[in-house]
């Protein structure tokens, strides 16, 4: 009970130091936060406190905005349930977007098989990039964090390279628009949202968070998984595959990933796109799966409040503040969960003293 | 041949900024705490630079003002790492990841607080290039090494030096490798292992401020989201592929540095116009994974690297 209490009260703590310390800091160069506050709100709820206007519009991209990094957040939070810091969301999504790309472009089916076709190779290409850094981690113990930086970059090039040259851009930015049937657009979805770009991506994105769950908390392989994130020597010793679940864990975690390159790929966007950057899809998943401490529920719910600052950030820009408030509030509450073991340390120590209890 | 020796000195001022950060962070890996966040302090040292550059300009010291205030930003941004790792034994991945988010908001958010813009306005000069009298003329090796070189690679190639004679020549050296390999040894011989680690990360904040600077400064017009553009990781990655060693960094920075101009002229060289420039820009991060499974099963790295330092622990 009192691990769970205190995967509520962290959190939840660092949120607030964090949106603290963006209102400080906003206060600070001379801004006032509570123009930053109203157009969180607006992002969420529609409703313009000011000018007491409704417009479901930006309902629908705050849900576009949550999705994908609640994806990244899976990922992320998967890898860490094994004792693996998986690094690597961004490449797999991009791994995913090249296939959902693929896919789209090439593959001729009916509209229902093809998306799903496009979402599955996602899914596998993610998974192909998340198995390199867990197959080198099994078999020659190579630190994933390193080599999952180290694919992100790859992917990235990969991604640019492909455009052009696979998938033959025009301009050298974008692909040809995709066909409708390998889309997740929906009409319907858009005209309830005032023309947001909300499509049928949360269908896949839900699920996958029930089977995040399900699968970590409800089977045996899940177990044998948070075994081995436990202590790695004494689920070897209780003779469980310790290699074989390293390299699992980051196939999962990578088409959890590369899913999401997908919903982004055919959902949010209608084309493929060479970036001149990688996007942070993955530095949010980070931050998506720590506060959501690895549970789904909690990711959910995590994916949400991140997807609101990522949403509120055109809103904000209008209204005078500089949208990278949103990533030094994110960067804090990150920073600040980090810090969790020296927090509770000067916690216990300011606090009263029980008797009997360990330090 | 001609086409190498216009390639080499932008191979130069590529390797320039690679090579200081990876020397940043093999000072505090070899202190025992991983930098992944080289990247954002790069990016914040870049700000700083180019921040003070262009409102010092058009005096002739703008871009040495700029250079020191580019150190001072990296030295006090890398500060929150060392304090979060070592005080308060904070996951070191994660609050790298932490600090290059960071980074990306805060230099932003202040562009657009001084400059009312996402970037920062673009200076004259930056940094002025140098010649050395008489050496400039030398027949090839003038050309490569010593006419209009920016005063920075020199000091690229110092800071090798320096490295190499403070980690493996002085007591302070050895202390700190001490404490990347073995801190619980390290403390019971005296050696204060929390100072070290602060020393090392502190280190680490200056060089990766001062690479961020140069390269702002020698390879930009203006500080903006993507000035460094993944440098910080491509320094990570020639940390490991110069097997944390100082001789080795100068190597790995030379070749990453090299690869990145051949990106540019290989439309000219005949046997490389066929492969196209995003392989070069793979090129080090899939040297490095390559690497690491080639050092792997031997000892290269520092051994406590990434742990907390956990006092009762043996």
């Amino acid at each position: 009970m009192a691990r769970r209490g205190s995967a509520i009260l962290l959190p939840a703590a660092a949120i607030l130091a964090g949106f603290a310390l963006g209102a400080l800091v906003l206060v600070a160069t001379g801004k006032g936060p509570l123009a930053m506050f109203q157009a969180m709100l607006q992002s969420v709820t529609g409703i313009n406190s000011q000018a007491g206007t409704f417009n479901p519009r930006y309902i629908g991209e705050f849900i576009v905005q949550a999705m994908p990094i609640m994806l990244t957040g899976l990922s992320v939070g998967f890898a860490f349930r094994t004792g693996l810091f998986n690094i690597g969301a961004e490449g797999q999504l991009m791994a995913g977007s090249i296939a959902a790309t693929a896919v789209a472009l090439w593959v001729k089916a009916p509209p229902g098989a093809h998306v799903a076709l496009a979402l599955l190779a996602a899914m596998a290409a993610g998974g192909l990039w998340g198995a390199v850094p867990g197959w080198l981690k099994a078999r020659f113990n190579v630190h994933e964090v390193v080599v999952t930086i180290m694919m992100n970059y790859i992917a990235l090039f990969l991604n640019n390279w492909a455009v052009v040259a696979l998938f033959q851009s025009a301009d050298r930015i974008k692909t040809a628009p995709f066909p409708a049937s390998a889309m997740l657009k929906s009409p319907a979805l858009s005209a309830l949202t005032h023309g947001s770009r909300l499509n049928w991506g949360f269908g896949p994105v839900l699920l996958s968070l029930v089977v995040y769950w399900f699968i970590i908390e409800k089977t045996a392989f899940g177990y044998s998984l948070r075994a081995v994130g436990f202590n790695k020597d004494g689920a070897e010793y209780a003779g469980m595959k310790v290699k074989r679940n390293i390299v699992l864990s980051m196939v999962i975690a990578g088409a959890f990933a590369g899913l999401a390159g997908a919903v982004i790929t055919v959902g949010t966007f209608s084309f493929g796109r060479a970036l001149p950057a990688a996007e942070g899809y993955g530095f949010d998943g980070i931050a998506v799966a720590l506060v959501g401490a690895n549970a789904a529920i909690g990711i959910f719910l995590s994916g949400l409040l991140f997807g609101m600052l990522k949403a509120a950030q055109t809103l904000m820009q209008t209204q005078g503040i500089p949208k990278e408030i949103a990533s030094i509030i994110q960067a804090s509450i990150v920073l600040f969960i980090a810090m969790k073991y020296g927090i509770t340390h000067v916690i216990r120590k300011l606090g009263p003293s029980r008797p009997g209890e360990e330090r | 041949m001609t086409i190498l020796l216009t390639m080499l000195p932008i191979a130069l001022i590529y390797a320039t900024p690679i090579i200081i950060a990876a020397l940043g962070g093999l000072f505090s890996e070899r202190s025992g705490v991983v930098n992944i966040a080289l990247e954002g302090i790069m990016m914040v040292g870049g700000f700083a630079a180019a921040a003070v550059t262009v409102v010092l300009e058009p005096s002739p010291m703008a871009g040495c003002w700029g250079i020191l205030a580019g150190v001072a930003a990296g030295l006090l941004f890398s500060s929150l790492h060392a304090f979060a790792c070592v005080h308060l034994k904070a996951d070191q991945v994660v609050s790298g990841t932490a600090l290059n988010i960071l980074a990306g908001g805060i230099t932003v958010y202040l562009c657009q607080i001084f400059f009312d813009q996402q970037r920062t306005n673009a200076f004259a000069t930056g940094i002025a290039k140098l010649s050395v009298p008489g050496l400039a003329r030398l027949p090839v090796l003038g050309a490569l090494l010593f006419r209009d070189v920016y005063p920075t690679t020199y000091a690229a190639l110092l800071l090798v030096a320096l490295t190499w004679f403070v980690v493996a020549r002085t007591p302070f050296g050895l202390r700190l490798r001490a404490c990347g390999e073995h801190p619980q040894a390290a403390a019971s011989m005296g050696i204060d292992v929390v100072r070290m680690r602060y020393a090392g990360v502190l280190i680490s904040g200056a060089l990766a401020g001062l690479a961020g600077g140069t390269m702002v400064l020698t390879q930009d017009i203006q500080y903006s989201l993507t000035s460094v553009h993944g440098t910080g990781f491509i320094a990570l990655a020639c940390l490991i592929f110069g097997k944390w060693k100082p001789a080795g960094v100068l190597g790995a920075g030379l070749f990453f540095g090299l690869s990145q101009a051949t990106s540019i002229y290989a439309k000219d060289i005949p046997l490389l116009q066929a492969v196209p420039q995003d392989f070069f820009y793979m090129l080090p991060y899939v040297l490095t994974v390559a690497a690491l499974v080639v050092f792997s099963g031997r000892s290269v790295g520092p051994r406590a690297a990434g742990e907390a330092y956990d006092p009762g622990k043996r």
